[in-house]
């Protein structure tokens, strides 16, 4: 064959595929493509910033955040409306309790971080382990899996008929007004999401080609479920779990709010500290307006990510 | 000649359920209706029938992937259909099945070498890891494909690289019989031919057996010995390929072969094509008698309407046709007409849309598979 | 003076971060009254977005350049601003599409889709309308018309739905008719009785149209001129029966060498074209087909080859044609 016919293979794609070279999964792909994607690198960027202020707060924060230093020294008087605003020192000022606000800022972050991820733990865990339960039940179980999903789901289906708020308060009176409790009612309220989630998305999975496929090689039930449809069917959880993340951090937020969270205002959390700005708005709105922001932004994050991600996974998009 | 699949009566009717909490039965879709044939080990049989007609679902009640809700399928002397699942899930490693879409039949997440030593961990055979990669090693070059692909991923590879990644998966295991379900029709026509010589040159290698399952009249012909096709859940005629080719002799079967377009342009100006009047009755409710005779442009007034025709022999002994008056048409005794196309009604008019949406269900996913 | 003249279409398809795909790359043609024009090609050869291109259905973007001429009876259609497009689809030109479910609307009843059409571009109303769709469901061969106007798409079947969607594109008798592998979807029984409909609604009516198909048989039986695509370009254009008894690119022979034929029996390997359709190469380094063709010599390669037109018609692209009387 002479040199000119060999370029035809070469220029070609046919030798495109390299023998050294390593194949690409689908996880593998689904990142590169989330690195190009703008929206994804500012919703990250915007997320390290908060990690790195959950993680180092305490070490940045210029002052103690529950030392009520601005009542000692006199400056904060907020029985009679006298909340000083940003100055040198005191870059956003003094809470109602003569407490320095940008610490407060910086040292809640973690605890509205933690709200946020253990809610959204919870919520994912339960649920996907129903939907799991459920969705292998429905797809492979015959008849019996059958009556288990319908048991298993008319559960859920009830969570869901209640109101998040009122399921979330019913919660708090049960076990006490507490960070703990606002973790559990937020998390609670994401049980059904999950769990549908991951149960719809196993059951479109399961009468899938490729689990026939394995059917018929005689691969056994349990290892179809858990090696084949499982895996398959996370991709929307996972992105739903970051959405969730971001409105998480605004249901905490609401139910500190409604003095269902940490009674000890004293350890700061944005849900808690705007809260309290309640009764200040008309004198200083900062109070309220900074912990707003933040938890915007924070959400924002999430979601801005959560977005990117879908579309990075999506299979339809893929070339 | 020993036969390696005998399928005896075979019927799978899939409930057509209503109701949110508790399920009504309101009918049943007569997807596989009784059907009796023989696989001869080492040869190809050919089904061939329009969509509907409940060839899939023929192929898998074979596998026993779907339940059958009646009849016997023997595979080299025992009984599928009584066995134990246990027993069953053994038996999978001599009877493999190679899918439409060679995309959706694999699993989007696993590398080729994961799909491929499935089925080999699942029966436990192989040996250790080197031992599995010699015999997947020879199984990618029985197939034709390049050593690198282990490490590659079902979506890098073109339709026709992915389809051999089904066929390899299938070969693994070293089956006797292997159910291929439209095993070209997802493939560009250039592709095609690769796939369909690849499949000879396995048969003629490692003397499988083949069910091959299309709607293409053309690619079955040119790989099946045997050629049977299906209408309406039972099979209608049933020959040599090259017999039933020369001479078909059920009315379906004819319009069937005038119906496929062949790329010769003097063939196409000269031959008569059979039109059929209508589109295919519904499977939940088919007509009585012959499941043919609403289409039939050579029905006649008496027996068609109200006896149910069984495969005889007619001609040599292996043409088998299910018509009474098969000799009468062949003699051109009786001349066709023409048939006005009756309305298809989507079974129960009232609440038609919830009923098809059931009747869809049933027959794109019938049922959960058994193990 | 064809009625449709297409002169040099390009299509490019550029997307940030990816690799800019020229899907059409200088497609000519042209299309006379009466005529039935195939586009034959593989998955991914440019045929659809050819005649997508000629609608005005791509989408107007970023990174979607359509260049050339798609002169219709004097009206440039690639130039036609978007309202006027609106006009002329429908009335002068129709199209009828692979997925006759998706491509109708599933809450609306097939009547009030047929007589939108009506209403829209020819002005009828009320009884006038409604029986005019009557008589066209009728002429599309659809049993108890006045019946199934009131019903929707997924209540019929796809060979109905398939009837239901010509019925609207012959409703204003179009001068020109694209389908766009209008069969594909459909049995072989249904695919004969829809070609059979479109045959003689050419007869009738002496409607153009242009055929894009990947079925050789249906081209076969159906087309007067054929247009071969490969990698965006026709590789090959002729008569019908020039096109299929004397082949003059390798692609053409290689395409009718490997499908399996009714009327030829077992036994007899068919004659696959290796690689896959992506294994082209890009046409400025030279002929798209080479990494597959089994005539490809050094000319093959450094610039893409010129098109040969015979005393016939007949034009292919290739620098090494398969020889005049080798049997397909």
């Amino acid at each position: 064959m002479s040199t000119k016919i060999d370029k035809i293979d070469r220029l070609s794609e046919l030798s495109a595929a390299k023998d050294d070279e390593r194949g690409v999964s689908l996880w593998t792909e689904a990142f590169r493509r989330l690195r190009r994607n703008p929206a994804a690198i500012t919703g990250a960027v915007i997320l390290l910033l908060f990690v790195i202020v959950a993680i180092l707060g305490p070490i940045l924060a210029p002052f103690t955040p529950t030392d009520p230093s601005g009542i000692r020294e006199g400056v904060v008087k907020s029985g009679q409306g006298i909340i000083p605003g940003p100055t040198g020192d005191h870059w956003l000022g003094y809470d109602h309790q003569g407490r320095d606000f940008f610490s407060r800022m910086l040292v809640g972050a973690r605890q509205t971080l933690l709200v946020g991820v253990i809610s959204t733990l919870i919520g994912l865990t339960i649920g996907a382990l129903i939907g799991g339960v459920a969705g292998a039940a429905a797809g492979l179980g015959g008849r019996v899996g059958r009556w288990i999903d319908v048991v298993l789901m008319r559960i859920v289906d009830m969570l869901l008929a209640l109101p998040s708020l009122l399921l979330a308060v019913s919660i708090a009176a049960l076990l006490g007004a507490s960070l703990t409790t606002v973790m559990i009612a937020v998390g609670m309220v994401s049980v059904p999401v999950f769990a549908r989630l991951l149960r719809g998305s196993m059951l479109a999975q399961a009468g899938g080609d490729y689990v026939l496929a394995a059917t018929s090689l005689g691969v056994k039930r349990n290892t179809i479920a858990l090696t084949h449809i499982l895996p398959n069917s996370l991709a929307p959880v996972i992105v739903q779990a970051t959405l969730t993340l971001a409105t998480a951090i605004i249901e905490a937020a609401a139910l500190s709010f409604l003095g269902l969270g940490n009674p000890d205002s004293a350890i700061p959390e944005w849900g808690v500290m705007l809260a309290d700005a309640q009764p200040y708005l008309g004198i200083r709105p900062g109070l309220a307006i900074w912990p707003a922001a933040a938890i915007i932004v924070t959400a924002l994050g999430f979601t801005l990510l959560g977005e990117a991600l879908r579309e990075a996974l999506d299979p339809k998009l893929r070339k | 000649m020993t036969n390696l699949v005998e399928v005896k009566d075979l019927e799978v009717h899939f409930p057509i359920k209503r109701g949110v909490l508790f399920d009504r039965v309101v009918g049943h879709v007569k997807a596989v209706d009784g059907v009796d044939l023989t696989i001869v080990k080492g040869k190809t049989y050919g089904l061939v029938g329009e969509s509907g007609c409940g060839k899939s679902t023929l192929g898998r009640a074979l596998l026993q992937l779907t339940p059958p809700t009646g009849g016997e399928v023997v595979f080299d002397g025992v009984p599928l259909t009584s066995l134990p699942p246990k027993q069953l899930r053994a038996m999978r490693r001599r009877m493999q099945m190679i899918f439409q879409d060679p995309m959706s039949s694999l699993d989007p997440r696993m590398n080729v070498e994961s799909i491929l030593t499935e089925g080999l961990r699942a029966h436990g055979v192989g040996g250790n890891r080197t031992e599995r990669r010699a015999v997947i090693a020879k199984t990618l070059d029985a197939v034709g494909l390049p050593r690198w692909a282990l490490s590659r991923y079902p979506h890098e590879f073109s339709g026709g690289q992915r389809q051999r990644i089904g066929i390899a998966r299938a070969l693994v295991l070293g089956p006797e019989l292997i159910v291929a379900d439209e095993p070209v029709s997802a493939l560009d026509v250039s592709i095609q031919a690769q796939v369909v010589n690849l499949l000879d040159e396995l048969q003629d290698q490692l003397g499988l057996t083949y069910l091959v399952i299309a709607h293409d009249l053309a690619v079955v012909r040119h790989i099946s010995d045997t050629v049977g096709v299906m209408y309406l859940g039972a099979l209608v005629e049933e020959a040599a390929a090259d017999d039933i080719y020369a001479t078909p002799l059920h009315p379906y079967t004819r319009a069937l072969m005038s119906a496929v377009p062949v790329p010769d342009p003097d063939v196409e100006d000269r031959r008569e094509r059979i039109l059929l009047a209508g589109d295919l009755p519904s499977p939940a409710n088919p007509p009585s008698g012959c499941r043919f005779h609403t289409r039939c442009p050579w029905a006649q007034p008496t027996r068609c309407r109200d006896e149910r025709p069984a495969l005889r022999v007619i001609g040599t002994a292996t043409h088998r046709v299910a018509c009474h008056w098969a000799e009468d048409i062949e003699a051109g005794r009786l001349r066709p007409h023409s048939v006005e196309a009756s309305l298809v009604t989507p079974p129960e008019m009232a609440g038609a849309k919830e009923a098809q949406g059931a009747l869809e269900s049933a027959l794109e996913n019938p049922g959960g598979p058994v193990i | 003076m064809p009625l449709l003249d297409v002169r040099d279409l390009s299509v490019t398809f550029a997307r940030r971060g990816q690799r800019t795909v020229r899907a059409v790359d200088g497609v000519s043609f042209g299309v006379h009254a009466g005529e039935v024009v195939g586009l034959v090609g593989e998955s991914g050869c440019g045929k659809s977005v050819t005649s997508l291109a000629i609608m005005g259905l791509l989408p107007k973007q970023r990174g979607v350049t359509i260049d050339g001429v798609a002169d219709f009876d004097g009206t440039d259609l690639l130039k036609t601003d978007a309202r006027a497009m609106r006009d002329i689809r429908g009335r002068d030109v129709a199209m009828i599409f692979q997925d006759p479910l998706s491509s109708l609307n599933p809450v609306v009843p097939i009547g009030v889709q047929v007589t939108e059409v009506l209403t829209r571009h020819r002005g009828m109303r009320g009884e006038a309308a409604t029986k005019e769709a009557t008589a066209l469901l009728d002429r599309v061969g659809i049993p108890d018309p006045a019946r199934r106007l009131k019903e929707y798409p997924h209540q019929l079947s796809g060979g109905m739905r398939q009837r239901a969607l010509i019925a609207m594109a012959v409703a204003c008798k179009p001068r020109l008719l694209i389908a766009d592998e209008p069969t594909t979807a459909l049995d072989v029984t249904i695919q004969a009785q829809i070609l059979e409909l479109l045959k003689e609604l050419v007869r009738d009516s002496g409607t153009a149209l242009i055929m894009i198909t990947h079925d050789l048989g249906v081209v076969a039986g159906m087309c007067d001129t054929v247009n071969v695509l490969y990698a965006g370009r026709v590789i090959e254009n002729a008569r019908r029966k020039p096109l299929f008894y004397e082949p003059r690119h390798p692609y053409t022979t290689g395409l009718l060498r490997s499908v399996p034929r009714l009327d030829a029996g077992r036994g007899t390997p068919l004659n696959p074209i290796r690689g896959s359709v992506r294994d082209v190469l890009p046409w400025p380094d030279g002929c798209a087909f080479a990494p597959r063709c089994d005539r490809r010599v050094d000319a093959c390669v450094g610039e893409p080859p010129a098109l040969v037109v015979g005393y016939d018609g007949h034009g292919y692209r290739c620098v090494n044609p398969t020889p005049q009387g080798a049997q397909p």
